[in-house]
């Protein structure tokens, strides 16, 4: 899996906009944690740093009308289906401009009409509620597909099991992945897991599971392009492990003083930009100068976005009654 | 198939089984998932035939796996289906907590997505099922905000709360009475009906004592009634109906005229919605009280499997006769 992936089937233009996002993301988040830093955001930050290839990569291989259940770190999912970094940083201030409108923080956004599945803290839950969706587009029958995931940690719960062996058992289009960075909060796979490969859970499920480099868009796309292929086409779910290393603490509060700095050193050698900028100048797509342009336009977008965001109110105290019961109206798809 | 000519009386299971039919038949969003509901018709029945009649997809057999049905029911509502999932047992629906909790309840409340779907839970005792075929769970979802919680106590109720919360754009959880099941029958409306959810129902009026009760405990509560009136004693009979949202108008209604209170559940008593009503009461028709608010619900054990232990757990009509008078005498 440490070898680069021949990217044939990958175009110059879907390369480069992958590009742009893995740029984009890396460029939000870093201007999230130095709010936080800044005091500016309440609770927590978890971010995709040097794992933004996973969702760049799987959320570019989707079409459209297909539906995402993120991972929390999956913040070039939510950039791709269209939340723009304005919205984004909102969401983090806990401003009414954000998707939850403060009632939630961070990256437990979502917005059905874009694709995205509010993410659930309790890793995992959202596991079946992506195998029900693509049960409803099986019962409608859709060409519809639904994707996916949790962490190394998530896929030691219950709700990953029962999600996967439902899924494998109405052989319903949906992919399911793992973002496997090596620890769940401080625990380290070897307390997680009497297995190396997470993948290998698939085989329990009568289920295909590959192992991928998830520090490579290129793979990543490739990879996620073949089972939601498969899915869409009826045969069933696949299951991707997403190899990648968690470059911060779970949050920003933590240092992740557990983690030995030799594989941080080990894996920033991997990092997915500089992994794509390689590809990209290999392939005479891009050249130092284009890679600079990107990051003075993703800069500014994050400027304007910051600027937007900022400028959003606060929610009312009182809007927090707002909301517990849908209407009719709101239930229409 | 146990959809009889409307005309027919049918009993309480009946009912349900009418609703989901007619629903099915109505609406081709909803389907149903449950362990057991297809070519064997459910444990307790409600679903027999309908595989034949509506199709694998529509009446789907799920693995052993209350969190994974229920949480695909919620990804399948966000897309617009309208699933109908049933717990064999209310008491199994423990293992999809987290799921009815964390993802339905919240969903529409954190970002805006609306979960339209219903959860069957057949409840309660009487049948000797024991600590794991018994229980009253009602009481957990109870304190769980973005849920409706609907316990029809009649056939005509039933019905028409399953079609309401079918029909209800939110997850609601419908409670069953199984003790219930095949020991009421009525004859129902021949065209279509709900019956709205939020909105109690005063099973019997009387102008002493209000008993405020919902499921099975609602026949207990009218039997106990005609007892009373013997001794001059007349009780008003509140079924809630539903639990959440809860009716105050109709419950604070009738405290008002009769001035005094009694709740009745089959649910634990400490912490349950009893207590609620209570604190409500308190709060709200404290001026309008001429006795103590009183409870009649099981103590706090798991209900106990065995005949002595069991009758000794759930209330009885001599519990409420008891009670009525205590509060008479004020």
């Amino acid at each position: 899996m440490d070898q680069a992936v021949v990217a044939t089937d990958i175009t110059r233009s879907d390369l480069l906009e992958m590009y742009y996002y893995l740029r984009l993301t890396r460029c939000v988040e870093d201007r999230i944690t130095a709010l936080y830093r800044q005091g500016r955001i309440v609770g927590g930050v978890y971010t995709s740093h040097g794992m933004e290839a996973i969702s760049v990569g799987y959320a570019s291989a989707l079409k459209p009308d297909d539906v995402i259940a993120p991972f929390h770190r999956d913040m070039g999912a939510f950039l791709i289906r269209g939340f723009s970094p304005g919205e984004i940083i909102a969401q983090y201030l806990g401003k009414k401009g954000g998707p939850t409108k403060g009632k939630d923080g961070n990256v437990h956004m979502g917005d059905l009409k874009r694709g995205m599945i509010g993410f659930v803290s309790h890793l995992a839950d959202n596991m079946p509620v992506a195998a029900g969706a693509a049960l409803a587009f099986r019962i409608r029958g859709e060409s519809r597909v639904a994707f996916a995931g949790t962490g190394d940690g998530g896929t030691s719960r219950g709700d990953f099991h029962e999600a996967m062996n439902f899924a494998a058992v109405r052989k319903l289009p949906v992919v399911f992945f793992c973002t496997n960075n090596q620890y769940a909060y401080s625990t380290p796979m070897r307390y997680q897991m009497a297995i190396t490969d997470v993948a290998e859970r698939a085989k329990a499920y009568g289920m295909p599971g590959e192992i991928v480099d998830g520090n490579d868009v290129a793979a990543v796309y490739l990879a996620s392009k073949g089972a939601i292929a498969k899915a869409r086409a009826g045969a069933g779910p696949t299951f991707l492990e997403f190899k990648t290393m968690r470059m911060h603490g779970h949050s920003e509060h933590d240092a992740a003083k557990y983690v030995p700095r030799e594989l941080l050193e080990e894996w920033k050698a991997k990092d997915p930009i500089l992994k794509a900028e390689q590809l990209l100048t290999q392939r005479e797509y891009g050249d130092e100068s284009y890679f600079h342009e990107i990051g003075e336009r993703v800069k500014k977008e994050v400027e304007a976005g910051t600027e937007s965001a900022e400028q959003s109110p606060l929610p009312e105290g009182p809007d927090t009654l707002v909301g517990v019961f849908a209407t009719e109206s709101e239930a229409q798809p | 198939m146990t959809t009889g000519t409307a005309s027919q009386e049918v009993t309480y299971v009946e009912a349900i089984s009418q609703a989901l039919d007619e629903e099915m038949s109505r609406d081709e969003r909803v389907f149903l998932m449950g362990e057991d509901i297809g070519a064997y018709g459910g444990a307790f029945k409600v679903t027999e035939g309908f595989l034949n009649k509506f199709g694998e997809w529509r009446v789907l057999d799920t693995p052993l796996s209350e969190s994974g049905f229920v949480g695909a029911a919620i990804g399948a509502a966000m897309m617009g289906l309208r699933p109908v999932v049933e717990m064999q047992f209310a008491d199994f629906i423990s293992c999809a907590f987290d799921q009815i909790t964390e993802v339905a309840a919240k969903n529409h409340y954190r970002w805006g997505a609306a979960v339209p779907m219903v959860i069957r839970a057949p409840f309660g005792g009487g049948v000797h099922g024991g600590p794991f075929h018994s229980e009253c769970p009602e009481g957990w979802f109870f304190h769980s905000p973005g849920l409706k919680i609907v316990a029809p106590s009649t056939p005509y109720d039933a019905k028409g709360l399953l079609k309401a919360a079918i029909r209800d754009p939110n997850p609601v959880l419908y409670f069953e009475h199984k003790f219930l099941y095949r020991r009421i029958k009525a004859t129902l409306p021949q065209e279509d009906y709900i019956v709205p959810i939020g909105k109690a129902d005063v099973k019997r009026t009387g102008r002493d004592i209000t008993l405020i009760t919902y499921g099975a405990m609602v026949h207990l509560a009218l039997d106990a009634a005609e007892l009373l009136s013997q001794d001059g004693i007349d009780l008003e009979v509140v079924d809630l109906r539903t639990l959440i949202p809860l009716d105050k108008e109709t419950i604070y209604t009738s405290v008002r005229k009769t001035s005094k209170a009694i709740l009745l559940h089959e649910d634990n008593k400490t912490g349950g919605i009893g207590a609620e009503i209570s604190a409500l009461l308190a709060e709200d028709c404290f001026d309008c009280l001429d006795g103590p608010i009183l409870r009649i619900a099981p103590p706090d054990t798991p209900v106990p499997f065995s005949t002595p232990l069991e009758e000794f757990f759930l209330p009885k009509v001599s519990d409420i006769v008891a009670s009525a008078k205590k509060l008479a005498a004020y």
